[in-house]
């Protein structure tokens, strides 16, 4: 990347980010972002009675929340510019597909970077209880981070194929439902019972977002499961840019 | 080599034939009219050459550029003011035109003298740290007609650029284009005629997505059946008479009652073809009965009724 595209990526991503917190939207994202994370820490996982100074109790709840709110962050990222017509004028300014696909994501990246920081009160809040492995609290933050900027690689593919915000949503959410499903217990469970090889099971849910974040929240960095995450950003990122490649083409 | 080439451009949407086989070249210091009827195909036009949309066929070279093979460097040298001048209304003005220096490639201190600079040309100094929702539609025109022009760039693309503007600021804004066109190439594409007449050093009439007519406004008016003809106020009673007289004129064709009322006749006098002068005659002619001559003048032809011609009869 020469100086020129890192500053193309840089413009965007400035543009973007002061977008978020342009809107009250944001503020509002974070804060039933930090209430939803908390009831289900403190009144489902029952944080206090569990006796454990780990955050387990907290990152589990991670997935469930991100199916809903990282949709509503990344849905507005392509709709927005094609329900405006903007996308004529960004299109044609002299930057790259790739270096605007990157400077979006980066910047709803931060944002939902910034939003899993604020629930820092609950790192304090187990250091202040007994003494946490913080190499598990960091590499459960670590699997969240990448989780959230898979859920939203979807969201952003979901937004170029459209220009409802709205449609983006659904899109977004039945599709990371799905892949969070693949590999919750229960269901693979249900898979078992209809008789499907073992090997298939495990292919199912390998490909799964939740059997690659639970085994960060157990405190193993494995380089298998940061390179999966890298690779569906990866790739959602460059199947939006198609998607918004044919769209002109119509 | 300052130059638009275009080549073949052909664009289908579906079965549907939206540009057929385009063709022309601009060069530096022309100022091109692009005229056609609503869904003549100047708006896919303009998005093929600015690359927005890739065409089916042919390609566009700015400067020498292919828009598809070296897109980029092609963008680089392009001011583009879409059609309805989106522009993002979260934003406030200024920090949408440091955006847009920023995209450019100007870095500090020149972005903020760019930026400052295009506010003062475009009137935007009063709305700076406005957000652009809140600005009226001739603002916004405008907002967008400042980031087309932040780079000063030698190749500019407008679509529509008087859109929703007041007749004063329709004024401020031909005169800007009229003044940056020694160094530019510009096209740009309008369905008010007057502003042909106004701005542009040659006018290209598309209907149904073909190229209909290419000339300067002047010779695109010489196509008008009204050219030449000499339109005489007078102020006799009975026409009849009168058109007798005129008609046994050398060189006249016909002679038509425009309006009469209050004793006043207003005729029009056709001559036989586009180069006969008949002025000098028909007054001549006027001069030796005892009609009161009002007016005289010869009529230069009207862009509108070419316009309603060429793109009527190719249907």
């Amino acid at each position: 990347m020469n100086k020129q595209s890192l500053r193309n990526v840089w413009a965007i991503y400035t543009r973007e980010l002061a977008g978020y917190f342009g809107s009250p939207v944001a503020y509002v994202f974070i804060v039933i972002f930090l209430l939803l994370l908390g009831f289900f820490t403190f009144y489902v996982s029952n944080f206090f009675e569990f006796g454990q100074a780990d955050l387990r109790g907290f990152f589990q709840w991670h997935p469930w929340v991100f199916v809903i709110l990282v949709p509503a962050v990344a849905m507005r990222l392509w709709a927005e510019e094609q329900r405006l017509g903007t996308i004529e004028l960004l299109l044609t300014f002299p930057v790259s597909l790739p270096q605007i696909m990157l400077g979006k994501f980066l910047s709803a990246w931060s944002f939902l970077g910034i939003a899993l920081l604020l629930t820092f009160p609950m790192v304090f809040t187990v250091i202040y209880l007994g003494q946490p492995d913080m190499g598990g609290v960091i590499s459960g933050y670590l699997g969240s981070f990448l989780l959230a900027g898979a859920f939203l690689s979807v969201g952003q593919m979901t937004s170029s194929m459209t220009r409802s915000q709205v449609v983006s949503f659904i899109l977004a959410v039945v599709i990371s439902l799905f892949l969070i499903l693949a590999g919750y217990p229960p269901v693979n469970a249900v898979l078992n019972g209809w008789g499907a090889p073992m090997v298939l099971v495990n292919l199912i849910s390998d490909l799964s977002f939740l059997t690659h974040f639970i085994s960060m929240q157990k405190g193993i960095i494995d380089l298998r499961d940061v390179l999966y995450f890298a690779s569906v950003i990866g790739f959602m990122l460059f199947a939006g840019a198609v998607v918004i490649q044919n769209r002109r083409i119509a | 080599m300052a130059m638009i080439e275009i080549k073949n451009l052909t664009k289908f949407f579906g079965a549907y034939k939206a540009v057929d086989d385009v063709s022309f070249t601009v060069k530096k210091g022309e100022i091109l009219g692009f005229l056609g009827p609503n869904g003549a195909g100047k708006s896919t036009t303009m998005r093929m050459i600015t690359g927005f949309i890739p065409p089916s066929a042919g390609t566009a070279l700015i400067g020498g550029c292919d828009i598809i093979e070296d897109s980029l460097a092609a963008r680089e040298k392009l001011g583009y003011l879409p059609e309805n001048a989106p522009v993002y209304p979260d934003m406030t003005v200024v920090r949408y035109l440091d955006f847009c220096a920023r995209i450019r490639g100007f870095v500090e201190p020149e972005r903020s003298r760019k930026v400052e600079e295009t506010l003062e040309k475009c009137f935007l100094t009063e709305v700076t740290y406005q957000s652009i929702d809140t600005l009226s539609k001739g603002f916004k025109q405008r907002v967008c007609f400042a980031q087309s022009i932040l780079h000063d760039p030698e190749y500019l693309i407008l679509d529509e650029p008087t859109d929703g503007l007041d007749p004063n600021q329709k004024h401020e804004v031909r005169q800007m284009i009229r003044q940056m066109s020694p160094q530019k190439v510009i096209i740009l594409s309008t369905h008010i005629l007057d502003e042909v007449d106004a701005v542009c050093s040659r006018a290209i009439i598309i209907a149904n997505g073909r190229i209909v007519a290419d000339a300067t406004p002047d010779a695109l008016r010489a196509q008008s059946p009204s050219h030449g003809a000499v339109c005489v106020t007078v102020g006799a009673a009975a026409p009849e008479p009168l058109i007798q007289q005129l008609t046994q004129i050398e060189g006249v064709k016909t002679t038509e009652v425009l309006a009469q009322s209050d004793g006043d006749l207003k005729l029009r006098v056709y001559p036989q073809s586009d180069t006969t002068v008949i002025a000098d005659s028909v007054v001549a002619s006027l001069m030796q009965g005892d009609v009161a001559v009002k007016s005289v003048f010869v009529e230069q032809g009207r862009l509108d009724e070419v316009f309603r011609n060429i793109t009527s009869n190719s249907h």
